[in-house]
């Protein structure tokens, strides 16, 4: 079970979040990507063993998106960070 | 060694002392025309048929660890091909076939038990899609029987289907072709059988390395040094990823961390496979009496071969809300193995967009019941440059060209398929 630092609430468990993926995802502008651009984003992956950038929703919580620094290998959570939402959702699939 | 049973008498009478390994630990030579990368049960069969339907028997099966030590020892060992879309269909029901005669053509006795796939529908709009892809897989030429919950309740007695359960059974959808085999067993006969063909079975050896220039893969590096080769062939579901980015590819794929666990033995209780996939449940009992059980997906990336309890949890209510009478039982160990999760929830068996390089991957939940068959159209995709009609769908282009085969529609977040 994880226990995730969220920026805004503190030390929670797994059980509270919902998970969002690869958080080094960057949606492509829809006026001038091609489909390799789209291809790249909705489907390849870097899926590291080892540290991997991932984004987490707090659903049973503040309801917030927040940026985990998690070990894939080893599941140590290494960093969390607030994302800006500003915009609303953050890229991811 | 030919077992049989004139070889067990011979060995009882001198005290078991005159078997000889099943396999030899040969060095690994310098230099192969086919090294198979991954020493579970994909790997194995890709060799035997390398060297059984196409003669290249130059050929090493390189292991990091000992045979079937990854996810060919951690699955829960159900077989079937219950499959709504064609290749799929098609594709699983070769493989179940070639199970049908495996312990025959291997010498080695698998354990295969078609004792049925049973899913269970909670709902009416579940036992439409039930009808919808039983009907499909008839048409296809594999067994499919609709039940009512009365034939249900006949055919799996310990199994509530009464009123009062929390969700209660409406109907299922039975495979009876389907089953179980022994997951060890399909590792080390096919081993055996490809050892005695010729082919070098390599443990403790772990791919570190993809030596490539100019577009043709040129070899691996090795914990035990360089190994030129013509063509490789990546059989490490749950590392595919890993593997891929030595070639310097990345690929529709995530690692997953699924979950699995056993109670204590008991006396034969359930003699079939019960899924259900509203609450996310499955469970047999194996020869030894244990009941085998497992669910979801943890839900996030991982190549940790463990997770949650929270999940255990979960598989232990799913299992209790279906069979009220297993309440008393203890389980007796729980464990995780990695799962290449596609973007469509099926494999990639196909070449890569490196000449002498070709994957087989992207299993998700379902590689076990595919060894055969995935070693078969594995080894004639090597030894052909090109895939058999039965994997010519499974390409790693289906994704950008828009062929997914999405058999459950879930989209592209690995872990909701």
């Amino acid at each position: 079970m994880l226990l995730i630092s969220c920026p805004w609430c503190g030390a929670r468990e797994e059980t509270e979040f919902a998970y969002g993926g690869d958080a080094t995802l960057k949606r492509p502008d829809p006026a001038r990507a091609d489909d390799a651009q789209w291809y790249g984003y909705v489907y390849l992956r870097a899926n590291p063993k080892g540290p991997h950038d991932e984004l987490w929703y707090h659903a049973a919580g503040c309801r917030r998106w927040l940026r985990v620094t998690r070990d894939t290998a080893s599941h140590a959570i290494l960093d969390t960070a607030p994302v800006d939402t500003s915009r609303g959702k953050p890229d991811s699939p | 060694m030919k077992y049989s049973i004139v070889s067990l008498a011979r060995n009882a009478l001198s005290g078991h002392a005159g078997w000889s390994a099943a396999w030899r630990s040969p060095e690994p030579r310098p230099a192969y025309d086919v090294v198979i990368v991954g020493g579970g049960g994909h790997g194995l069969a890709t060799a035997y048929y390398l060297a059984k339907e196409h003669g290249i028997t130059n050929v090493a099966v390189l292991e990091k660890g000992w045979l079937g030590g990854g996810n060919t020892g951690r699955n829960t060992t159900i077989i079937r091909s219950n499959y709504l879309l064609e290749p799929n269909a098609h594709f699983y029901e070769f493989s179940v076939k070639l199970w049908e005669g495996l312990s025959a053509e291997l010498n080695y006795n698998v354990m295969f038990s078609q004792r049925g796939v049973l899913n269970l529908a909670h709902t009416p709009a579940e036992i439409e899609a039930f009808q919808r892809r039983g009907n499909a897989m008839r048409l296809n030429g594999i067994d499919a029987v609709l039940m009512s919950r009365d034939e249900i309740a006949r055919a799996v007695p310990l199994l509530d289907c009464s009123d009062r359960a929390r969700y209660p059974i409406v109907g299922g959808l039975l495979q009876p072709r389907g089953g179980t085999a022994r997951h060890d067993a399909v590792a080390w006969g096919y081993a055996r059988a490809a050892d005695a063909r010729g082919v070098d079975i390599i443990e403790n050896c772990e791919v570190t390395g993809i030596r490539r220039e100019g577009g043709y893969v040129l070899g691996v590096e090795t914990t035990r040094g360089p190994i030129a080769a013509k063509k490789i062939g990546i059989c490490v579901a749950g590392h595919s990823g890993v593997l891929a980015a030595m070639a310097g590819l990345r690929l529709p794929i995530e690692s997953h961390v699924l979950q699995a666990m056993v109670s204590e033995p008991l006396k034969p209780v359930l003699d079939t496979v019960v899924t259900s996939g509203a609450i996310h449940f499955y469970v047999s009992q194996s020869d030894k009496g244990e009941l085998v059980m497992g669910g979801d997906l943890d839900g996030f990336n991982s190549y940790a071969q463990r997770g949650g309890l929270r999940i255990v949890e979960h598989v232990v209510e799913a299992c209790l809300m279906l069979f009220p009478s297993f309440s008393r039982l203890r389980l007796l160990r729980t464990w995780g193995g990695i799962m290449d999760m596609t973007m469509d929830g099926s494999p990639i068996i196909a070449k890569l967009p490196l000449e002498g390089l070709f994957l087989n991957g992207g299993w998700c939940y379902g590689g076990f019941k595919a060894t055969p068959g995935s070693g078969w159209v594995f080894a004639h995709t090597i030894a052909h440059d090109q895939p058999h009609p039965l994997n010519a769908d499974f390409t790693l282009e289906r994704f950008a060209e828009g062929r997914l085969i999405d058999d459950k529609g879930a989209g592209a977040t690995p872990w909701a398929q």
